[in-house]
């Protein structure tokens, strides 16, 4: 038991900080935001050739850099304290995540090298309803010759509308609930397959709309098992919310960092804000919530760790937290990135209200990946269920 | 980064929790999850016997240096003993506040004679020891030291007069370590000392408290021209308050797992009442118990860091954040544990104020926010030391 990262995973923060730090300024997020796509393309492919990112857990075999999920929350937690507007969250917490679990070895090696490489990027589409449990599946795959036939409709797909590779679960027709829902990746260009931007509050992280329309898909398109992805998909779900975490606990902490530099700058009745008690108090206050944040974020990052790659004991142990893991991380960073957003709000003021102060990008992401993969209720409701 | 403990510390594991099997029971049993936060005015006597029983097996001070009489564990075993001890419902040690602080205290700043005549006591289970810092004056200000001493030269000894006040195990303890202002005309931290007084005197008087619980847990503490050996100052005069505040960083070191268990213990006891009442079928307890719960999952973490990390002593931010954080998740515990219980939680075991485990530690919890620092002071020096935002302006 070793709970504090290594001077590797420190390289690794360090690195993403220093560079996020020049090129997720608040004047490019403004930017990559007013756009349809939603991000800056040659800043993605910056981010692909120069730091390799996109590649950081997936195996050396597949063209990756064979790195683990400890070091990807950091890059998330790095992420999330810079709003980096890019395709990053949907290509790797959603796209390479379901490869590696649900993915045969040719359909690993067919895909991730590629994404690897920074030539696709990909996202994850199920839900067709106000919900993200397995009753809101309802595309349909008919099973048809050597294939799958799949129709129906997917909202809240985040970067759905450029993604290149899409994974997208549908179920067998008459079927409900977790039972008969399969799994399966096509490309985004497949014939059929039609998408549409969404606007959304939280403009630096864009969803779309994705509609199937008889698409035929071979087998070798189905990941996994037919009819037996519902737990997979679940792992998936697990490990993507441990990557939205990690991102709001690095907003929590941002934003927490520039409440209190402008409490110290501004000044009222001849002294700064900072120095009153109310003020420093819901500092502190908005503190614990941060260093909470990331405690639960690191622990569900080393269980991911395990899920994803153990090989003993020991790790098949841990990787068993997964779901209550993963539902602690996202429930507690969902309302502590919220309050924090909130307070900070409040604590700047009437310019906190304003468009041209940041806090209100903080307040609109805190509010979308508070409700993107459910809730903070929705997942104590599942800690619920595992313990009563 | 990793979670999991190495097939080494497993082992240890099943040997800590082995001896614990084989030892609390027969004349220990009764002891068993007694003594803790809000009881520890409990079976004082057995649980001295209790102390002395485990320190022939080696496991008082288990995480002091083997040179000192402890069994030089490594923080990863020290992180299961506590576990594994709060798990079998050891009850709460007697001798803490002498292993956590008092101990801890002579090892960084104690002579090489105090730690021959102190050490041996604190980890056989033969000297108790209590904390004199709090007094009427001194209570969030603790600088507001009045208790005063000097160095009488015709018997050679220190000669300590004024009042102490939430001193727990008082009236169980054989020494106080008492900070107490040597310097006259001296003000705040400056002018202070830090001496270890013996209990057992004409001078000392202790006093006990009736708590809101009904109960007395901690006491006042009189000196009246109380004395102690020249010998029995840890450091110099005036360095009292670089001490004191040195201790209170030992504080949060891995009895917090204990706690931890302990707490764990309380939750699981609502849980089940929970279920037996239906409460558990409600959306809103439901939401309650998995915050809990989650909450002291959290605890756990915030903990791991603190150990894995900062060997350097220096206070991190996860250290700054501890006492706030855990004080007030146990009291909205005991709130929930008085919800889940509903029109039952009023009702006594018996007369006249018979209170139960779980009433116990709602009314118990009150005090959680408050001794060891406040949660005001707490998010003083959290804005002040983390965050770097200005000092509260001072009246003198």
């Amino acid at each position: 038991m070793e709970f504090a990262f290594t001077e590797e995973q420190e390289m690794i923060r360090d690195s993403a900080e220093s560079f996020l730090q020049d090129v997720s300024t608040s004047e490019a997020v403004r930017t990559a935001m007013a756009t349809e796509e939603g991000f800056d393309a040659e800043l993605w492919q910056k981010i692909c050739s120069d730091m390799y990112w996109q590649a950081l857990h997936i195996p050396e075999e597949f063209g990756g850099l064979g790195l683990g999920y400890v070091e990807l929350a950091v890059l998330f937690e790095e992420m999330g304290r810079r709003l980096l507007c890019s395709p990053f969250f949907s290509t790797v917490a959603l796209g390479v995540n379901a490869l590696l679990v649900a993915g045969n070895e040719e359909q690993k090696a067919q895909w991730l090298p590629q994404i690897a490489e920074g030539n696709l990027t990909a996202t994850l589409a199920y839900t067709a309803k106000n919900s993200w449990d397995a009753d809101s599946i309802t595309a349909v795959a008919k099973k048809e010759g050597e294939g799958f036939v799949l129709s129906g409709q997917y909202k809240y797909v985040p970067d759905g509308h450029t993604a290149g590779l899409l994974i997208v679960a549908a179920r067998d027709e008459n079927s409900s609930g977790e039972e008969s829902i399969s799994l399966f990746v096509l490309p985004a260009n497949t014939a059929g397959v039609s998408r549409t931007w969404t606007p959304t509050m939280d403009q630096t992280r864009k969803q779309a709309e994705v509609t199937l329309d008889n698409v035929f898909v071979e087998s070798s398109n189905l990941l996994g098992v037919a009819g037996k992805a519902w737990s997979q998909l679940e792992q998936v779900t697990q490990l993507a919310v441990i990557a939205v975490a990690a991102e709001q606990a690095g907003g929590a902490r941002q934003i927490l960092d520039l409440t209190v530099d402008y409490t110290q700058e501004r000044v009222q009745f001849g002294r700064t804000i900072a120095s009153f008690q109310a003020i420093k108090h819901r500092a502190a206050d908005m503190m614990v919530q941060v260093e909470c944040s990331k405690s639960a974020v690191y622990y569900a990052a080393c269980v991911a760790q395990e899920s994803l790659f153990c090989n003993d004991k020991a790790g098949e142990q841990v990787a068993e937290e997964l779901p209550v893991a993963a539902a602690l991380a996202k429930s507690y960073c969902s309302d502590a990135y919220f309050h924090c957003a909130a307070e900070a709000i409040q604590l700047h003021g009437g310019v906190g209200f304003t468009w041209e102060y940041d806090p209100h990008l903080y307040f609109k992401r805190a509010k979308s990946s508070e409700t993107f993969l459910g809730n903070g209720a929705y997942h104590r409701e599942k800690i619920a269920q595992a313990i009563l | 980064m990793k979670i999991s403990f190495s097939p080494e510390d497993e082992q240890f594991r099943q040997e800590i929790a082995g001896w614990l099997k084989d030892n609390l029971k027969g004349e220990f049993e009764e002891l068993r999850h007694r003594g803790g936060p809000g009881d520890e005015h409990m079976f004082p006597e057995e649980r001295k016997i209790w102390e002395q029983h485990m320190a022939q097996a080696g496991w008082t001070c288990p995480g002091w240096p083997v040179e000192h009489g402890g069994k030089g564990l490594s923080i990863n075993q020290q992180v299961i003993f506590h576990e594994e001890y709060a798990r079998a419902g050891g009850p709460g040690h007697m001798g803490h506040i002498g292993e956590g602080l008092a101990g801890p205290t002579i090892i960084a700043f104690g002579t090489e004679e105090q730690k021959k005549r102190f050490l041996p006591g604190i980890v056989d289970g033969t000297e108790y020891w209590c904390q004199g810092y709090s007094e009427p004056s001194a209570g969030s200000d603790l600088a507001n030291v009045k208790t005063k001493a000097h160095f009488d030269e015709a018997s050679g000894k220190w000669v300590i007069s004024g009042q102490k006040v939430w001193t727990s195990l008082a009236h169980e303890s054989d020494w106080c370590f008492v900070i107490a202002r040597t310097e006259p005309g001296s003000q705040g931290h400056k002018g202070l000392a830090f001496l270890l007084v013996p209990m057992k005197q004409e001078g000392v008087e202790v006093r006990p408290i009736e708590q809101l619980t009904g109960t007395s847990e901690f006491n006042e503490v009189f000196f009246d021209n109380a004395v102690t050996d020249a010998d029995n100052i840890v450091g110099k005069p005036g360095e009292g308050w670089k001490i004191a505040m040195a201790l209170l960083g030992f504080e949060r070191g891995v009895s917090t797992l204990g706690q931890q268990m302990h707490f764990q213990n309380e939750l699981d006891e609502i849980i089940k009442v929970a279920k037996e009442n239906g409460s558990s079928e409600e959306p809103a307890i439901r939401q309650r118990i998995a915050d809990a719960w989650m909450g002291l999952r959290i605890m756990r973490y915030n903990s791991l860091r603190m150990l894995s990390g900062g060997a350097d002593g220096s206070l991190q931010k996860e250290a700054m954040i501890y006492k706030l954080y855990w004080a007030t998740w146990h009291a909205n515990l005991g709130k929930l544990a008085m919800d889940v219980l509903g029109n039952e939680s009023e009702i006594l075991d018996e007369g006249p104020y018979e209170l139960n485990r779980l009433q116990s530690m709602y009314l118990f919890t009150r005090s959680d926010t408050i001794y060891g620092g406040t949660n005001e002071i707490q998010r003083n020096i959290i804005a002040e030391r983390a965050l770097g935002m200005p000092k509260e302006p001072k009246g003198r």
